[in-house]
């Protein structure tokens, strides 16, 4: 095994100030188990799930609370046990309003009957493996929450020969992922074994950015014995760095196409909370209940790295970490680059919740956003290579014509243009909200398309 | 004096400019006479007889296409929202037809929340739009279901009729309103509507939510009680779950079913009388 700087530089990429001694090395304390759950049945991508309980229903820890509604869609399991309290319409995580559920733990943490499943042995059928990734309800845990089966299906003509593992990490302030790799390698090399053979990938790299040697120290020696391709690729450190289309071209020198998928390129970047769930599901038969996050901010009493179940509510985290320092004016679910603003301290951890930041007073600024003074900064940091300023402008104008010649659909919401422009924009604004009319309009032509025909 | 000579060449340009003048004029009196279109007469002045204003409400491109309508296609002559009863009036009058108008429509916003009474739980600092906001979660509003203030509706509406008010919630001015409807389809949170001008009880909420959950957030949400549905007899007010909705088929003659409310969602307003004023 490897170890070699990334032979590639991705476009753009800023630098941020980070943050990250606030818990670089804090041991991850698992958290103790909060009273009520409340858990969102929209997190991950595509359609939430589907409630499979009903109301004052006793549930065992691991016993699926809903199903998926449809291919991209995921299973989610009681992250503990209790009693099933309401399932109604709240506020989430993710900044929007879902159906959740609300269950009141019993305090004894029982698991639900055939639960942990049976672990799998690493040369059972392809397809129960898969499938067992399926039912363990594992998204993807760097943001996007990607169901992980659908990944690990990619059709027969798409073979894939580079397996990636994002433990890049750039946004500031987070370092969960960081601790994972420090403190859990030895899993973290079953589970990207158990993906490599699953797909029969030759070649393995695990990306890490250059600000975390102890996590590459961590890795080179867990990881050396694992045979074959195998190397660590370290990666300066720039945001967004981590971001799987610009880790594919740092690592392999690959440019992913416009609106295609990293398969289209023959690679797969998993991130390093979803390789360990992955071990999880197949070595110990473990449902996704639990995920290391970063409590941090300058806010925060005692940021932490913490290990909690899905569904614990923030307030609870809060009060665990020591409350807070001064009044927090703004609290971030995520990174403060692509986190979002959370609409409630009610709301409950999700599989993608990478981290909770608290930003006092004096590190928030309210900005009168002004015109566009064509200064040009955010092209220069654009990672996609896109003209932000335009597709602002564009957006504004709702010029649909111009965003779709411009690549609009291409936009990653990194977020870099709105930090480096100086008239203040809201970029990312901008391009979520034409974004998502572009869709409602082809979705429309679509439909009138089919009726006509 | 001096003989007056003119050189053959201007004679000839004269000529040749003058006939060709002429040829073309000719060509164009006759293109005029035999290749004319027709155009009917009564579409003009059907045009004449609507508002001008071009909203669409009628479902055309602007009023010329709703005059064509009206004769080629035999579109239903009320369906001038703007104009309503004079302009229905000059049409039957042109057309010689009789029709009967249907009561002038107005729009309402059914939001009474505002800065004042809902509580915000975030600060919103991004784009002033209620379509750009709803898509990342709203303004900050606590209540999902309120006006964010931003304005789309003030910005669409062709003839400002809606204001955005010091509190931040969009009031419709009923005297300035065309009916068009424009509004209704721009609230991201569709809470406005379309009521008859006549009708003074409203229910200034458009919330699902539970009693309990509306309580934490607004003063003046509906909590469904039920007390107007009882008090009106279920005549005119229904419950949609935890919502009491009016139902303005219905009219409702005794407004005093607004006392009833422990939240004064309900709010008696004359639309008439505002207009006279």
């Amino acid at each position: 095994m490897k170890t070699r700087a990334a032979p590639y530089r991705c476009a753009g990429g800023l630098h941020p100030v980070y943050h990250k001694s606030l818990t670089a090395a804090a041991a991850t304390i698992p958290l103790e188990l909060p009273s009520t759950l409340v858990i969102s049945l929209a997190q991950h991508l595509g359609a939430p799930a589907r409630p499979l309980v009903k109301k004052n229903e006793t549930v065992g820890r691991g016993q699926p609370l809903a199903e998926p509604a449809g291919f991209i869609s995921a299973w989610i399991h009681a992250p503990t046990s209790g009693k099933i309290k309401a399932i109604d319409e709240q506020w989430t995580a993710a900044g929007r309003r879902a159906t959740v559920i609300t269950m009141e733990s019993d305090g004894e943490d029982r698991w639900a009957d055939g639960y942990p499943q049976p672990p799998l042995p690493a040369d059972a059928d392809r397809k129960q493996q898969i499938d067992r990734v399926a039912a363990a309800g594992i998204v993807g845990m760097g943001g996007a929450g990607f169901p992980t089966h659908v990944k690990l299906s990619p059709p027969p003509e798409k073979a894939i020969d580079t397996l990636i593992i994002n433990g890049a990490e750039c946004e500031p302030y987070l370092t969960a992922d960081q601790r994972m790799m420090v403190e859990d390698a030895d899993r973290l090399r079953q589970g990207i074994d158990r993906i490599r053979r699953l797909l029969g990938t030759p070649a393995v790299r695990i990306a890490i950015e250059d600000n975390k040697p102890d996590a590459v120290k961590a890795i080179q020696q867990a990881l050396s014995s694992l045979d074959g391709d195998v190397e660590v690729m370290v990666l300066p450190s720039a945001y967004p760095q981590g971001a799987e289309k610009q880790l594919i071209y740092s690592v392999t020198g690959r440019e992913v196409p416009s609106g295609g998928l990293p398969m289209d390129v023959g690679t797969l970047v998993e991130n390093v909370g979803t390789t360990l769930a992955v071990a999880d599901a197949l070595d110990s038969g473990l449902p996704l209940t639990e995920r290391v996050m970063t409590a941090t901010g300058d806010a925060l009493s005692q940021p932490a790295n913490l290990r909690v179940r899905i569904g614990t509510p923030f307030d609870k985290i809060i009060e665990h970490c020591g409350g807070t320092k001064t009044p927090p004016a703004k609290v971030v679910c995520g990174g403060p680059m692509m986190g979002t603003a959370l609409p409630s301290l009610a709301a409950g951890v999700c599989k993608t919740t990478s981290g909770l930041l608290l930003m006092p007073q004096d590190t928030v600024h309210f900005f009168e956003s002004m015109a566009c003074i064509r200064c040009g900064r955010c092209v220069n940091y654009c990672p996609m290579r896109l003209m932000p300023c335009t597709l602002s402008e564009g957006g504004e104008a709702e010029d649909d014509e111009l965003l779709e010649e411009y690549r609009i659909l291409d936009c990653i919401e990194c977020g870099s243009c709105a930090y480096v422009c100086p008239a203040h924009r809201p970029m990312v604004q901008h391009m979520k909200n034409s974004k998502a009319r572009i869709a409602l309009i082809r979705r429309e032509r679509e439909l009138t398309k089919q009726r006509t025909s | 004096m001096l003989p007056l000579i003119v050189p053959l060449a201007i004679i000839t340009s004269t000529a040749v400019i003058g006939l060709t003048g002429l040829g073309c004029g000719l060509l164009l009196a006759m293109a005029a006479r035999f290749l004319a279109v027709r155009e009917d007469e009564r579409i003009e002045a059907l045009t004449e007889c609507l508002p001008g204003i071009n909203c669409g409400a009628c479902g055309m491109a602007g009023c010329g296409d709703y005059a064509r309508a009206i004769i080629e296609d035999d579109a239903p002559v009320n369906l001038c929202k703007p104009g309503g009863e004079e302009t229905l009036k000059a049409i039957c009058a042109y057309l010689g037809i009789e029709a009967q108008a249907g009561e002038r429509e107005v729009a309402l916003v059914c939001c009474g929340g505002h800065n004042g009474l809902a509580k915000h739980q975030a600060t919103y600092n991004g784009i002033a739009d209620c379509i750009a906001a709803e898509r990342i979660g709203g303004d900050g509003k606590a209540c999902p279901f309120g006006c964010m203030g931003l304005g789309s509706c003030a910005r669409i509406c062709p003839v400002n009729a809606i204001e955005i008010t010091e509190q931040r919630l969009a009031a419709v001015h009923p005297a300035l309103c065309i009916g068009c409807g424009a509004c209704v389809k721009a609230c991201p949170r569709n809470l406005i509507g379309m009521v008859p001008e006549s009708r003074k009880v409203h229910i200034l909420c458009r919330s699902t939510d539970r009693g309990p959950v509306v309580r934490k957030y607004c003063e003046v949400g509906c909590i469904g009680c039920n007390r107007c549905v009882k008090a009106v007899g279920k005549k005119g007010i229904t419950m949609d779950g935890a919502l009491a909705v009016v139902d303005y088929t219905v009219p409702i003659e005794d407004v005093s079913v607004a006392e009833t409310c422990p939240q004064s969602t309900i709010v008696v307003r004359d639309g008439r009388k505002e207009n006279a004023s």
